[in-house]
């Protein structure tokens, strides 16, 4: 654990120095643009953190072990916090960029629905008392929210190609190997850090059920 | 089976007072949007399925209540056999009082905003069975995941909402366009959608409803 999170502080220590001094700054954004060194890992970690909920549920239904619980618990709070720095540093980019802290753009909307549906999740493990009862209901949550990512993010992307069509994906120029190399490195400090967290809060969940046990 | 025909019975004193919420629903929209005809029926998509959606809200809610007031939960607990067959009569009598409730809406609306809904008839309820299949699908087991836990009117929706924003935006939009007169294929994408989104959760709720009914 001491060495993950010493490993941790210098990956995201060389993301900053990437992110920061290396990477030059982009032609028509500016410095501005260098939130995407935050921004987009954090969506990965996102992501990533909601696929492990889906799979610890799934593992926690099957076998009943606490662990996978924890696991699936740690984990939806990672993303939801990684969702939050999302969506904020999406909206500082925003504003200089688009002009505007918000829109109803795609991408914007279904990442916020994933952090009220995830935050929905959190807020029923906090309702339910009785423990085994608050983790059985949360794996079903936690499987049935990550079945209805797919459908979120279609619906979603309809409702809005009317508009706009999503940026993100769409193949532009391609990126000089400078910023690609300081995104990389941050995509490396940031999972670090969300195994670091996850790993954190297991253990303090383990530590709280052999308290309360 | 036989919980499906004990729920129409007893859903017949939740049906009256959902009919009278119904009823005061259109007298909100009424008062908060003003009695301009032209932003009423611009808006009309949107108030038509918020009012299913708060009806169903409040119907759907009661769905495992009604068990637990009654200390039926147990017995639900103890019934043998495969639950999910609980989960598939529970959501028969859910979807059963949806429909009568939106059918009672339809009405509302056509008489008060004075609308004639009948040319798209047809195609409106396509859009609105497959929504509500969505809607009640995911509702009825959520319900019965509320029902033991505290604050669970309050839960119940915060829950249920974000779950069905796909469901939300496809019949919202479908709706839109039918009402428009255009024919069903035109929005055969939102269709779709909202089929796999039926499939899906009625499919995960058959899977999950075993460990939601365990204590």
């Amino acid at each position: 654990m001491r060495v993950l999170g010493a490993v941790t502080v210098v990956a995201l220590a060389a993301g900053l120095v990437a992110g920061l001094g290396l990477a030059p700054p982009e032609v028509t954004q500016g410095n501005v643009q260098r939130i995407m060194y935050l921004h987009v890992p954090s969506v990965w970690v996102a992501y990533v953190a909601f696929a492990v909920v889906f799979v610890a549920s799934i593992a926690y239904l099957a076998k009943r072990a606490d662990a996978a619980d924890r696991l699936a618990h740690a984990s939806a709070e990672v993303g939801v916090v990684f969702t939050g720095v999302t969506i904020a540093t999406g909206s500082i980019w925003g504003k200089p960029t688009w002009g505007t802290w918000w829109t109803w753009d795609a991408r914007l909307t279904s990442v916020s629905i994933l952090f009220v549906m995830y935050l929905g999740y959190l807020l029923l493990r906090g309702m339910i008392d009785d423990r085994e009862r608050g983790a059985r209901y949360a794996a079903v949550l936690g499987i049935v929210a990550a079945f209805n990512i797919p459908l979120v993010h279609f619906s979603v992307i309809w409702w809005r190609t009317l508009h706009q069509p999503p940026s993100l994906m769409t193949p532009g120029p391609a990126m000089p190997r400078v910023i690609i190399t300081a995104l990389l490195v941050n995509f490396v400090a940031f999972s670090l850090l969300y195994v670091y967290f996850v790993a954190k809060r297991v253990h303090l969940l383990r530590c709280e059920a052999e308290a309360a046990a | 089976m036989w919980k499906d025909l004990l729920l129409e019975h007893r859903s017949k004193e939740t049906l009256n007072a959902l009919f009278f919420f119904a009823l005061l629903l259109l007298f909100v929209f009424q008062f908060t949007l003003g009695p301009d005809r032209e932003r009423l029926a611009g808006a009309l998509p949107g108030l038509l399925w918020l009012g299913f959606i708060l009806s169903g809200l409040l119907g759907l809610g009661r769905a495992f209540v009604v068990e637990r007031e009654n200390d039926c939960w147990e017995a639900l607990l103890l019934a043998p056999g495969d639950k999910s067959a609980i989960y598939v009569g529970k959501l028969a009598g859910n979807l059963l009082l949806m429909f009568i409730v939106e059918a009672m809406l339809l009405v509302l609306f056509g008489v008060f905003f004075n609308l004639d809904l009948v040319p798209a008839l047809p195609a409106l309820v396509v859009v609105i069975g497959l929504g509500t299949v969505g809607f009640a699908a995911i509702g009825t087991l959520f319900a019965a995941m509320t029902t033991q836990v505290r604050a669970r009117e309050l839960l119940f929706p915060v829950l249920l909402l974000p779950v069905q924003v796909p469901v939300l935006l496809a019949t919202v939009q479908a709706t839109e366009a039918v009402l428009l007169g255009e024919p069903l294929g035109a929005v055969a994408h939102w269709l779709k959608l909202l089929a796999a989104a039926d499939v899906v959760y009625v499919a995960v709720g058959v899977l999950t409803f075993d460990f939601v009914l365990e204590g």
